[in-house]
């Protein structure tokens, strides 16, 4: 009974909390909380589920993850499956109709940019294959802008007090962003056409935007660890193609980029992934700085 | 730009006014006046030159506002070249699937199969918890040789915009058995302010493990204290209620009304409900590499003539049963790139009843027992998929007042604190395969320490099923 009248209380006390004046913001992922935070300026308060050195598709339904969506006004997922381990449970233990599947509050950023890689067939005998194509959609920063434009019209939406401050940042954003864009495609442009390997298919939409080629993973199958003899049969495969790098992301494990690049002779280009991959890594911005410039210079 | 401007004014007139009124209200001599006008001649040249600063300002000003201008025009362009950069042609929407199917549930089915090689032969003498009163439901490890283990098959979906579903059966390994039904539920998705609501059949959400599906445990079979007090997991139909607090730190309440179909509580029969589960959670991040949870449960239940063996029945209970649980568990996992991780759990179990015991369906005395249980367990992972664990477990006999107990009439209740030592170590290739070796060292019963080696296999086909923390 004691019981019953405590949690009475603490309904009461938590409907007479006033809202709180930001706008909540959760996102899965750190890119998108950068996003999320240049786009809200001070009209939004956001938290991210995972750092930029975590492994987004091992993360687990941590209590502090339920707590957080228990508040939430808006999740941003990446979806296209990257969260299925774990984002359906901290939905459903939130008790947050806000952000459940389908409602304004919840976002997914993998619907508004074209998706590549979507598989013909479905088979996990193919590795951990994503139905809906490859999710790592945020290493090529026009995707950035596509969600931007998309995630300022839903904040907008959810907070219509500040739809012209959402419009006008993000119009802010787009501007210096398609500045950016321009200088790094002028960077990379040497890159264009090179072949390269890469650890784990994480840069697909970044080589596609550059222009450059994978010509082979160091994973057997996505989510799969490569085997010795695995990794040899690479090495063989692309030895005298003239392959310009191997590229793995900074929360990959270092030994078979490292392995590989001994064997093949090959610079490792270690890319932050996204925002926090790398100290230097601090916002959008220096994140494709730092990726461009160690493309260029692996 | 204007703003500063009219500010610098009002100070320069702030600053002369109470120079220039006692200047002319005073009769002064010509020497003073002579003072005052070089004075003010020279707060003259001062001001002169301070409006040519200004000026000076707002000349500047409206240039950098044109160039403002320009560059607007400037944005204007890189706008729309942005507006282009994003204009490309929306994502095409995947085709519906056939319309026959398209709302089935998502499948999910888990398979797992094991070879137990077993010093003592549970068909010679059945394995038993001495000292405690036996629980009916799955102790124990199974029978010699290879067996399917428990497979599972599940299935979920959304009902409506409030309701969502899901249905578990367990395919027992033996022959001839029908599946048992482990969850029925339904379960609100659309309740307010942190509240969900389940009815039907399922896991109760007291302690720690007892919530998971015994296939995402990390050993093979349920720590002993699970195996005393509630016959391996403790299911059952009712209603559970929860509610998560709007805090920063995790806080949630759990209460629940259910039958009591199984130990430690019995079907009685009775309108109402005798058996309720109270339960509440705690948890949080350390830093960005550490997480953590914490709960206490409370069950209260009223066993009517509980029995120790369905077919001979030598004596049976009746009481009012109370548990206690604690648990905790901790996790670690560093930010870099080796996979390692850790995870260290416990759970403590306390029961305490006060009722009569009836022997051989002769005799009733009364009867009051205070027993507990916990046990502690760690895994840690040292490469992406190898694991190794460790857990030893324990049962505490405490004490049973009892005529016949006292006596000696019932062996399986003479004092004894059974305990056990488990080391296991597995890989996971994938995250739908798991292979697991496990040697137990096993003393449930008083004279019998049994060496146990369990080789198990569990996979997972269809939909990605989501893990619990």
């Amino acid at each position: 009974m004691k019981i019953l009248f405590t949690l009475a209380a603490m309904v009461l006390t938590a409907t007479a909390v006033p809202a709180n004046a930001a706008l909540n913001i959760l996102a899965t992922v750190p890119e998108w909380a950068a996003l999320a935070q240049e786009i809200g300026g001070d009209k939004v308060k956001v938290s991210s589920a995972t750092t930029g050195m975590q492994d987004p598709h091992r993360i687990e339904a941590r209590p502090s993850l339920v707590a957080r969506a228990r508040n939430a006004d808006l999740l941003i997922s990446t979806g296209a499956e990257l969260e299925v381990g774990w984002l359906p449970v901290v939905l459903r233990e939130s008790g947050n109709p806000r952000i459940q599947p389908g409602q304004p509050g919840n976002f997914e950023a993998a619907q508004y940019v074209t998706m590549l890689e979507v598989p013909t067939r479905l088979d996990r005998a193919d590795g951990d294959v994503h139905a809906a194509g490859n999710p790592h959609i945020q290493t090529d920063p026009r995707n950035i802008l596509r969600v931007g434009q998309a995630l300022s019209k839903r904040l907008g939406e959810i907070d219509t007090a500040n739809a012209a401050a959402y419009q006008a940042n993000l119009a802010r954003f787009a501007e210096r962003w398609t500045v950016a864009i321009a200088r790094w495609e002028k960077t990379a442009a040497p890159l264009r056409g090179a072949l390269v390997v890469v650890q784990h298919a994480s840069f697909t939409y970044l080589l596609n935007w550059l222009g450059m080629k994978q010509i082979a993973t160091l994973e057997p199958k996505p989510g799969v660890e490569p085997s010795a003899a695995y990794l040899s049969d690479v090495v063989a495969k692309t030895s005298g193609r003239g392959v310009k790098m191997v590229i793995r992301a900074a929360y990959n494990s270092p030994r078979p980029a490292e392995w590989f690049s001994r064997e093949a002779n090959v610079p490792i280009a270690v890319l932050p992934f996204t925002v926090g991959g790398d100290e230097k890594a601090t916002d959008l911005f220096s994140t494709f700085d730092l990726t461009i410039s160690r493309l260029v210079q692996p | 730009m204007q703003n500063p401007t009219i500010s610098g004014l009002a100070a320069a007139i702030a600053l002369a006014s109470p120079f220039v009124v006692p200047g002319v209200a005073a009769a002064a001599s010509d020497a003073d006046l002579k003072l005052l006008r070089a004075e003010i001649a020279q707060m003259k040249s001062n001001y002169e030159q301070q409006i040519a600063a200004l000026e000076r300002r707002l000349n500047a000003a409206e240039a950098t506002a044109q160039k403002a201008e320009v560059s607007a025009q400037k944005a204007e362009t890189t706008a729309s070249r942005a507006e282009q950069i994003a204009a490309v042609p929306p994502v095409k929407q995947p085709a519906p699937p056939p319309a026959a199917n398209a709302f089935n549930p998502a499948i999910s089915l888990v398979l797992s199969g094991m070879y137990t090689h077993l010093q003592n032969d549970p068909n010679k003498t059945p394995y038993r918890i001495d000292g405690f009163a036996p629980s009916l439901g799955e102790i124990g490890p199974p029978s010699r040789g290879f067996n399917i283990g428990e497979s599972e098959l599940s299935l979920e979906a959304s009902i409506d915009p409030m309701w969502s579903g899901r249905l578990t059966l367990a395919l027992p390994p033996e022959n001839g058995e029908s599946p048992e039904i482990e969850e029925a539920f339904i379960r609100s998705s659309s309740l307010p302010n942190g509240f969900g609501l389940t009815a039907g059949r399922f896991l109760s959400g007291v302690g720690y493990l007892n919530s998971q599906h015994a296939h995402t445990w990390d050993f093979s079979d349920a720590p002993l204290p699970y195996q005393a007090f509630f016959g391996g997991q403790l299911i059952d139909d009712g209603l559970q209620l929860k509610w998560l607090a709007p805090s920063d730190i995790y806080f949630s309440l759990g209460a629940e009304a259910i039958n009591g179909m199984s130990f430690p509580s019995t079907n009685n029969g009775k309108n109402g409900v005798e058996t309720a589960a109270f339960f509440a959670n705690v948890g949080g991040d350390i830093g960005n590499t550490q997480s953590w949870r914490a709960g206490a449960s409370y069950l209260t239940t009223k066993p009517r003539d509980r029995v120790d063996d369905p077919d001979i029945a030598s004596y049976a209970i009746s009481a009012r049963t109370k548990m206690l649980i604690g648990d905790f568990v901790y996790k670690w996992k560093p930010e870099d790139s080796s996979g390692a991780s850790l995870k260290l759990q416990g759970e403590y179990m306390r029961r305490h009843e006060n009722g009569d015991l009836n022997y051989l369906a002769g005799t009733t005395n009364s009867y009051d027992s205070t027993q507990s249980g916990w046990y502690l367990q760690s895994v840690y992972q040292f490469l992406p998929a190898w694991r190794v664990g460790y857990r030893y477990d324990r049962l505490d006999y405490g004490h049973i007042d009892n005529v016949d107990v006292a006596a000696g009439n019932i062996p399986g209740l003479n004092p004894y604190n059974p305990s056990r030592n488990t080391v296991m170590f597995d890989w996971s290739p994938s995250e739908f395969s798991r292979f697991r070796v496990q040697f137990a060292r096993d003393k449930a019963r008083n004279d019998i320490t049994d060496n146990q080696v369990w080789l198990h296999y569990i996979v997972n086909l269809g939909a990605h099923g989501a893990h619990k923390y």
